[in-house]
């Protein structure tokens, strides 16, 4: 098209060609003003990758998982071990004996937070204990999750009588006083989860998790899904009425796939914040249970746990309960601020 | 309202039912009798003693005669305590745990009110992001360790406060304000979005408008209606408060229920346990059925179902 070379005369009317070229897809680009559709996930995604809070909480949680998960597997201490010769360590002491084998040239791996009166190295206790309070919470939401969103997705989707009964079952559990139950079931499942560990083989496996995990799992299981309930009721009772719904009625949807294919998928972003927020209160409870001394049984160890031994020396070694009291509070704090930007992402109405 | 009235109690009855009836299941879940003792005693007196306290009896008749007791207001006896009754102990105990909750509740909402209607009238302000960052962080703290450190500061290292019982005033800071920590930054919180919420109403750009003064537009009009949330949130509150006495009361060692509560736990005293939880259960309850009561008057605008 170089041929096409016109002098511009400043007196005629005449064009300028090059205006009449075909626009290059590049130009052809400029003139587009729709954006690139996205799906709900990639706006959630990119809203929340826009919180900065949140995504620092989402590194933090990311850190302590690795710390809590993989780290213990190869520390040099286990949670158990008794080392002699190094109790009521400071942090980065070394007893005689270790002190010894570095003079020898060896090197021996530092007690980052001491040990304790037993001579356990409290920096693999600690970790432990953020394994157990993670592991208490995940597996508690998952949990609170399953019961919550069936049973109110059932509730909602029937409506009616069924829904009148079932909501007042939810309405009579809520109103009664959980810490109590909790501590109550606490007291009396112990035994008899012993009881049935011990003469039959096939929970033997159940052994190795722990009896005071299990019964905080089976009160979270009983107690704290009523919450998740009404909400995934109230969710269920406002989309069953769209098109969609009557769609797949008329195709001959069954009324349990119309809910597992049509209704839950839809309230997918509740569900998701509704359970990470569980975590947090999940945490919380182990923690204060285990603070009475009602949580994990010894030689096992939980934050809380961790923190009612240190309470007796106070004065002499506050960071015993410094330390596990900063990481308890560390992973409440970024749990619940992960919930509020997954919250925000996922529905920024209720942005506050 | 009468209805609703009713209906409310009816169903705290009913909840109360399902506590005992689960507090009594429970209670009797753990195996071995109350007689179960380190020194050898024949089987004619564990059966006697059975006799003596209607162990002998089947389960539903054993809970029959422990709730009709209950209904005349004997919570029974206590196991390692001999010769209190679980009456004694509950009611000697409990005024030292209500005269802390109460007054840890009054400083949490008035506290928590006060700083969230700072922070809504300072929206985005530094002082607004001080008062989320204190009550974001309230939020994540247990209770356990706020007390601790508390302790920690104020009681070991400085040695300003006294750290055990509850003898003169300056005995209530530290467990008041382990007590009220958590639902102060609740209620920050709360009220906070709820205060937003009153001052973007239209009736208040007409008070504005018309020149009602600030001070009088935020008490006289703003506050009615960002106050009703707060009035759910006293539920909540009181349930809180009584869990959060086990702890407080533990580690400042305060003669109050919580910690006699925890200490017929660990001593395994299961009829005091179950007297206890009953008593706590049943405060809770008509507890909550008053705050709803009392929501419903407060707002008119809430249909009475």
């Amino acid at each position: 098209m170089k041929d096409i070379q016109l002098k511009a005369n400043p007196f005629s009317m005449q064009l300028n060609a090059e205006d009449f070229l075909p626009a290059s897809s590049a130009e052809k680009e400029q003139l587009n003003v729709m954006r690139e559709s996205t799906t709900y996930w990639k706006d959630a995604m990119h809203r929340f990758s826009q919180n900065k809070v949140a995504m620092v909480a989402f590194v933090v949680i990311i850190i302590v998982m690795f710390l809590a998960f993989v780290v213990p597997s190869f520390y040099p201490y286990q949670y158990d071990q008794q080392i002699r010769g190094s109790e009521d360590l400071r942090p980065m002491q070394y007893s005689q004996a270790e002190q010894q084998t570095i003079a020898a040239g060896k090197s021996v791996f530092p007690h980052i937070f001491g040990t304790d009166k037993f001579g356990r190295d409290l920096g693999i206790r600690v970790l432990l204990g953020s394994k157990i309070s993670l592991l208490v919470g995940l597996v508690a939401s998952a949990l609170v999750l399953l019961i919550g969103s069936i049973y109110g997705s059932i509730a909602g989707y029937f409506g009616g009588k069924v829904d009148l009964v079932m909501m007042r079952i939810v309405d009579i559990i809520y109103s009664v006083p959980d810490m109590l139950i909790i501590i109550l079931l606490q007291v009396s499942l112990k035994e008899p989860l012993n009881n049935l560990i011990a003469n039959n083989p096939a929970f033997a496996g159940l052994q190795t998790v722990g009896v005071g995990l299990i019964s905080i799992f089976i009160t979270f299981s009983l107690l704290y899904w009523v919450g998740m309930a009404r909400i995934v009721r109230g969710q269920i009772m406002s989309l069953k009425e769209q098109e969609f719904v009557t769609a797949a009625r008329a195709l001959g949807a069954s009324n349990g796939r119309i809910i597992r294919k049509h209704l839950l998928p839809n309230c997918l972003g509740t569900l998701i914040v509704m359970t990470t927020l569980q975590i947090p209160s999940a945490i919380f409870t182990e923690a204060f249970l285990s603070f009475l001394g009602l949580g994990v049984a010894v030689p096992m160890a939980s934050l809380g746990s961790l923190a009612s031994e240190a309470v007796g020396g106070i004065t002499s070694f506050a960071y015993r309960l410094v330390v596990p009291s900063v990481a308890i509070s560390l992973i409440i704090l970024s749990f619940n601020l992960f919930g509020d930007g997954l919250r925000d992402a996922f529905d920024p109405k209720l942005k506050k | 309202m009468t209805k609703y009235v009713i209906k409310r109690i009816g169903y705290a009855f009913l909840t109360i039912f399902l506590i005992s009836v689960i507090t009594f299941s429970l209670m009797n879940m753990i195996p071995g009798g109350p007689f179960l003792s380190e020194k050898a005693v024949s089987p004619a007196t564990t059966a006697a003693l059975n006799k003596k306290y209607g162990l002998d009896k089947p389960k539903y008749m054993q809970y029959i005669s422990y709730m009709g007791n209950l209904l005349h207001g004997d919570f029974g006896l206590s196991l390692k305590q001999t010769g209190r009754t679980a009456n004694d102990i509950i009611f000697s105990t409990f005024p030292v745990s209500a005269r802390l909750g109460g007054i840890s509740i009054i400083v949490a909402l008035i506290l928590g009110i006060t700083m969230g209607s700072v922070a809504a009238l300072n929206r985005g302000k530094w002082g607004d992001s001080v008062l989320m960052v204190v009550s974001t962080l309230g939020i994540a703290v247990p209770s356990f360790v706020v007390a601790t450190f508390l302790m920690m500061f104020f009681g070991v290292n400085l040695r300003w406060l006294p750290t055990m019982g509850l003898k003169t005033p300056l005995h209530y800071i530290l467990p008041v304000t382990t007590l009220a920590f958590y639902p102060m930054a609740y209620i920050t919180r709360l009220m906070r979005s709820s205060m937003l919420d009153a001052l973007n109403q239209d009736y208040i750009r007409t008070a504005r408008a018309k020149g009602v003064g600030k001070f009088s537009m935020l008490f006289k009009h703003a506050m009615r209606n960002a106050i009703i949330p707060i009035i759910t949130y006293v539920g909540p509150l009181l349930a809180y408060t009584v869990t959060g006495s086990f702890v407080v009361e533990k580690i400042f060692t305060i003669p109050g229920l919580g910690r006699e509560f925890i200490n017929c736990i660990t001593g395994r005293d299961y009829p005091m346990v179950m007297s206890t939880t009953i008593f706590l259960a049943i405060l809770l309850v008509f507890m909550n059925v008053i705050v709803d009561i009392a929501y419903k008057l407060v707002d008119p605008r809430i249909k009475l179902k």
